[in-house]
């Protein structure tokens, strides 16, 4: 899997609460053949997960990709399939990184549903 | 009332010929811009006061209130992470970094999840680089590896590189050679006279193997490198070396995968190999608009370009130790100021759950994830469109970004203004009170 920027992500990049930044954010390029191969053409969405975490997209087919690699936008969908080690240099490997994918009927959670489940500290 | 000229306050390229019409101090129409640029500058829906949580829920108080509070929480910490700053302007960035050693904490800027790696490279090789202006005029090769200017950059091709016409080059793109070295198709490449497709997370290897090729050392080159055939990286080296001028421009594509800033260092050697052929330049695509600001400013105060530690006597840089995320993971830092960022979206998932146990002020024009999980929320103008300042391009040039349109919200510059301040008089008052407890 690969994370960066893309046009839609970038023009919502600061109105991340709304439904363009979600549209934009929670979904997984694909390539054809990976599509077809998990049966996604039926309006299945695709769950991603690996030792990190595992979180629900909105498949899209992207004809630049080659078989085996998926790309996402940049933001809080795909960071959840991140993990914290920065190989001693501050940056985390955001790309590059090993998931496993299936077809899924589950729902993609929206911004608040993603971060209203993170524990915060009272100050 | 039309604004000419400005410039944009999204990217790194800094464009500055943007028209903007302004009616009744409202932004009506932006001309020039990209999608990325004129989204920006139009603006969203904002944070309308400052506010603090309480019971769990942020409820609204005036800015002195939200001022005293984050004051509160600095000067508790002993260890606070202030971060953000690439979506600023230098004059904030400078009251940045004195609270930061007024507070004793570690300052931190989006670069540390971004071009990092290169600021570390560019740090061990040093950087054959040039201006935007140069490239335009004098490049007729121009190699993007692992970045997607179409996308992260749109006007980056037309204005400076592959499209661009120059004074040595006013054929534009017809007379350019432009080569895209990514795991991917792009829109950017295909504009290219040349895609070179590698396995994800082969970049160093794929270098390697071009300095190689460069050298004259061709036989000791596997027949596949990366996924890639040594016939077609043979080719690639030979268009490298027919350059008159070229430019290297790399992305997050190189810096974010495996190898990280060891990547950005062996680009480095290739372009200085070139250079014993040929001329050639390389420069990392920024991508906030002042990301290339935070690491100068932060560089003539502290000596360092990112992640400084002002905690201890002089300042300390260790990126893997000092870093904002490795700092959140090792439960290192225990209070955050986030300003012009929104790590709660950007970092690691299992990073956030660690920032959402300690305070957090939030500085900015915008709800995001972060506001989700701050104590403080301070709004701010926004810094190139309602404050001005100064911003460093991609190249490093330094620029003045104008006030479009009036605000009755305070800059950066005057929030951490603000905050220093009552930083001072809490301080003061405790003193005061600990004098007064000693003479009891």
């Amino acid at each position: 899997m690969i994370s960066g920027r893309t046009l839609a992500q970038g023009a919502n990049c600061e109105s991340k609460m709304s439904e363009d930044f979600f549209k934009a954010a929670s979904s997984c390029y694909l390539s054809k053949e990976d599509y077809d191969l998990l049966g996604l053409s039926d309006g299945k969405n695709i769950l991603l997960k690996n030792e990190f975490g595992k979180t629900v997209f909105s498949p899209r087919v992207d004809d630049g990709l080659r078989r085996g690699i998926v790309f996402i936008p940049m933001g809080p969908w795909a960071n959840i399939l991140i993990g914290p080690d920065t190989g001693g240099c501050g940056t985390p490997q955001f790309k590059g990184v090993e998931i496993d994918l299936e077809a899924t009927n589950s729902p993609i959670q929206d911004i608040r549903e993603l971060f209203g489940s993170i524990k915060r500290a009272e100050a | 009332m039309i604004v000419e000229d400005a410039i944009c306050s999204f990217c790194g390229c800094l464009c500055d010929d943007i028209n903007v019409e302004v009616e009744e101090n409202k932004v009506k129409r932006v001309r020039h811009a990209c999608r990325l640029g004129s989204s920006k500058i139009m603006g969203h829906e904002r944070i309308r006061r400052p506010m603090v949580r309480k019971d769990g829920e942020l409820k609204e108080v005036s800015y002195q209130q939200a001022y005293e509070q984050a004051a509160k929480i600095l000067l508790a910490a002993s260890k606070p992470l202030l971060y953000g700053w690439a979506s600023t302007v230098c004059e904030a960035q400078k009251k940045g970094i004195l609270l930061a050693e007024e507070v004793g904490g570690v300052l931190d800027s989006t670069a540390t999840v971004c071009h990092g790696p290169s600021v570390i490279g560019i740090e061990e090789k040093g950087l054959p680089g040039a201006t935007l202006g140069q490239v335009k005029n004098r490049a007729d090769t121009i190699v993007f590896w692992g970045c997607n200017p179409a996308e992260a950059h749109p006007r980056h091709s037309l204005r400076y590189s592959s499209n661009a016409c120059g004074r040595f080059t006013p054929e534009g793109r017809s007379a350019k050679k432009i080569i895209v070295v990514d795991v991917r198709e792009t829109r950017t490449s295909k504009n290219a006279d040349k895609l070179v497709i590698i396995q994800p997370g082969t970049d160093y290897e794929v270098i390697s193997a071009l300095r190689m090729l460069v050298a004259g050392k061709g036989d000791m080159v596997p027949e596949e490198v990366g996924g890639v055939a040594k016939s077609e990286l043979a080719s690639l080296s030979e268009m490298l070396l027919a350059a008159k001028f070229g430019a290297v421009f790399f992305g997050l594509g190189i810096t974010h995968s495996r190898g990280r800033y060891k990547n950005i260092d062996n680009a480095l050697s290739l372009v200085t190999d070139l250079n014993s052929h040929t001329k050639f330049v390389i420069m990392p695509m920024r991508g906030h608009y002042n990301v290339g600001g935070i690491g100068q400013a932060l560089a003539w105060s502290s000596g360092y370009p990112m992640s400084v530690d002002f905690t201890r006597q002089a300042p300390y840089f260790n990126p893997g130790e000092t870093a904002a995320c490795d700092l959140l993971a090792k439960a290192d830092t225990d209070a955050a100021l986030i300003i012009a960022a929104d790590p709660a979206s950007n970092f690691p998932r299992t990073i956030v759950e660690e920032l959402a146990k300690i305070p957090i002020i939030q500085i900015d024009p915008y709800e995001n994830p972060t506001t989700l999980l701050a104590d403080v929320v301070i709004p701010s103008a926004i810094a190139g469109v309602e404050a001005e300042g100064t911003a460093y391009r991609m190249d490093g040039l330094a620029l003045r970004m104008r006030k479009l349109v009036n605000s009755s919200y305070p800059s950066d510059e005057e929030i951490l203004d603000g905050i220093l301040e009552s930083v001072r008089s809490l301080r003061c008052s405790r003193s005061l009170q600990g004098g007064l407890k000693d003479d009891n």
